[in-house]
């Protein structure tokens, strides 16, 4: 009775916080000049849709102890959903121009009414179809790739993200995926923001974020959740305990999928197109790197090396890659083209080798508070 | 006629230069039961040393140093990313090896500056020879007996030399053969060293029918031959060497049909095939788990 009554506390103070967060978001977007400021507000709309990747990589790998390499891949599913559903029927003859006009006529949000509210409509059911159609191909996949062990998984998951990029690149999809070609002109965030001059393109990034990410944390505090938990520590003993294996780690994928499609569609609308050539192993790789910084098994570690590995990689290190030539004529050595990239996998392969926890190893944001709240309270007696 | 036979000879040159990708794949994972995958990108360091050195160097004083660059980062790799996780779990090893192939590519990216370099025209290999009316490189007739050659010597190695024998030992069980006195980790940093020595070898051959290296280059060819390594049953040479032969052979054909963008989708679904229908490979060892 007192445990439900703490967790209830803490999910209202949960739930506060993301609020004052959001508020704070759109106090930002508002008040900064948005000129000056384009890095930043990138890195916060790219970082908001790595947490939800992250975290989605995250309760399959970190929680139910599933390694595999397939997020890439689902993203990109959910990202080409998204956009074919989504562009304006009047803009499809210039982005399809190649294949002579799409196969699809219609786009969701026309279909809602157009506007703000068909806009709105359009976007989420397209972001939630992005994630079904990511699930069904989960679900499809998972029929004979479950069955495999550790890094077996994780090769067969690669080499099947690695298929579905063939695919959907193939030329006779053209006229449906319009082949190796960008899909464009489909709503963005910056779609949300108001004629009249308030900017909420961020406030929509988080804001859809941290919806699926709450899902996501109630699955784990759920009895599925404990279930994940017990098949990562010993499958056979989770067997022996009753739990339905084929049945849980399915689902754990579909899962996984689902929120891996709809950041994938976050994807696209943060990077403003979608192209089949920038899903590949790599953002896998770097995906599952942001994993690893924040702690496998903690989706608040996810989340904050998400935004610490954007803004690094997008801002605080791109002096990196520029040559400095100081006053007196000395120029700094090693600094070119490409010389963040190095550092920062540098700076990877350390927290790799000696800090394996990561910044909260499997710890949640609230643990930390609870933990020095006892302390505090032990030290006072 | 002729284009079948141009098809098989790419394919049967294709297979070797896997093979001996595959092999490092193979002998690693045999002993560390760990998918190195910075080891694709071994392979493309390899070809990027060739191009380097052979600018500074006569090619007879390039080539060997660039087998024996390459045999060394295997070591250092080994050394400093993979030895002090020994005791960890193996997801940790396994981040580990993707964490050095993104510092790999990175650094080859930073260091060529991201444009692709022209691998040097070696003498013999690169000149054209025509068999049966088909026009090719010579390297398409030296790999398959190299790889013979090479095949051979290392089965010899494993079979008949005490560092051989270790390996085996090693490979059958980690920490008996550690209790019977084998230093483990010699014998892990030789198995890197072969690996790697037998990927340099592979990328001179393979990136003389190339026109050019970039970073990206060492990956495909890396999960293709450790498809390969999978195909005949991981931890066995032989085994390595026929899945090399028959991907190689595969993806030949496929590119040469209109299907050309599928053939790496052919190459995955071969091995999702192998594992759910066969798990242990072509020639692997079953293996059963104990509670």
């Amino acid at each position: 009775m007192l445990a439900e009554k703490k967790s209830k506390k803490g999910a209202f103070i949960a739930l506060c916080c993301v609020a004052v967060l959001l508020i704070l978001v759109i106090v930002l977007e508002n008040t900064l000049d948005p000129i000056k400021n384009t890095t930043f507000f990138t890195v916060l709309r790219k970082g908001a849709v790595y947490a939800l990747v992250a975290s989605s990589m995250n309760l399959l790998n970190g929680f139910t102890g599933l390694f595999s390499l397939g997020q890439a891949g689902f993203m990109l599913v959910g990202a080409y959903t998204y956009a074919i559903l989504t562009i304006p029927a009047a803009s499809r003859d210039s982005v399809y121009y190649l294949y002579g006009g799409s196969a699809i006529h219609f786009s969701l949000p026309e279909l809602f009414g157009g506007g703000a509210v068909g806009l709105i409509l359009g976007v989420l059911a397209a972001l939630v179809l992005a994630g079904l159609v990511a699930a069904g191909v989960a679900w499809l996949i998972g029929l004979p790739v479950l069955r495999l062990k550790s890094d077996y998984l994780a090769i067969a998951t690669l080499g099947f993200a690695e298929i579905i990029r063939a695919v959907l690149q193939w030329d006779k999809l053209g006229p449906v995926t319009n082949g190796a070609n960008a899909l464009k002109n489909f709503p963005t965030f910056s779609s949300f923001n108001l004629g009249s001059g308030l900017r909420l393109s961020i406030f929509v990034a988080f804001l859809l974020s941290a919806v699926c990410i709450a899902v996501i944390l109630l699955l784990i505090n759920s009895s599925y959740g404990r279930a994940f938990k017990a098949i990562r520590e010993d499958e056979i003993a989770a067997e022996a305990m009753g739990i339905n294996l084929a049945k849980h780690k399915r689902l754990s994928f579909c899962i996984s999928s689902f929120f891996a499609g709809v950041g994938g569609g976050l994807f696209a609308m943060a990077m403003n197109m979608a192209q089949a050539k920038t899903f590949t192993t790599a953002l896998t790789y770097e995906i599952l790197l942001i994993v690893v910084i924040g702690g496998i098994g903690s989706i608040s570690g996810s989340c904050i090396a998400a935004f610490l590995y954007v803004a690094a990689s997008e801002w605080w290190l791109r002096f990196l890659d520029t040559e400095i030539i100081l006053k007196s004529g000395f120029k700094v050595p090693l600094l070119r083209n490409g010389f963040r990239m190095v550092v920062f996998s540098v700076v990877i392969m350390i927290v790799v080798l000696f800090f394996r926890k990561g910044i909260m190893g499997d710890k949640e944001l609230p643990d930390l508070f609870r933990k020095r709240a006892a302390k505090g309270k032990e030290g006072s007696k | 006629m002729q284009y079948a036979l141009s098809i098989i000879l790419s394919g049967i040159s294709l297979g070797g230069q896997y093979a001996l990708i595959a092999i490092g794949y193979t002998l690693v994972y045999g002993i560390l039961r760990l998918i190195n995958f910075a080891h694709g990108d071994v392979f493309m360091v390899a070809g990027l040393f060739m191009v380097y050195l052979s600018t500074w160097f006569p090619l007879w004083v390039a080539l060997p140093v660039m087998l024996l660059l390459t045999a060394a980062l295997g070591f250092v790799i080994e050394r400093s990313a993979y030895k002090p996780l020994r005791s960890a779990p193996r997801m940790s090893v396994m981040i580990s090896a993707i964490g050095v192939s993104y510092l790999l590519q990175n650094l080859a990216t930073y260091i060529t500056g991201g444009l692709p370099k022209t691998y040097p025209e070696l003498p013999l290999l690169s000149e054209s020879i025509t068999i049966g009316g088909v026009s090719t490189k010579w390297v398409t007739v030296v790999t398959p007996f190299l790889v013979v050659v090479l095949v051979f010597a290392l089965t010899q190695l494993i079979n008949h030399t005490k560092v051989g024998m270790a390996m085996r030992a090693v490979a059958k069980d980690f920490e008996t053969s550690q209790l019977m006195g084998i230093k483990i980790n010699s014998v892990i940093s030789m198995t890197f060293i072969i690996g790697s020595f037998l990927a340099g070898v592979g990328s001179m051959l393979y990136f003389t029918n190339y026109p050019s290296i970039v970073p990206l280059s060492g990956a495909l060819p890396g999960l293709r031959a450790f498809v390969a390594a999978v195909f005949g049953g991981i931890g066995s040479v032989p085994g390595a060497v026929v899945g090399a032969f028959i991907i190689g052979m595969s993806e030949s054909v496929i590119k040469g049909s209109p299907f050309s963008i599928f053939s790496d989708a052919f190459t995955f679904a071969l091995l999702i095939v192998i594992l759910v229908v066969k798990p242990t490979g072509l020639f692997g060892e079953k293996v059963t788990d104990k509670v």
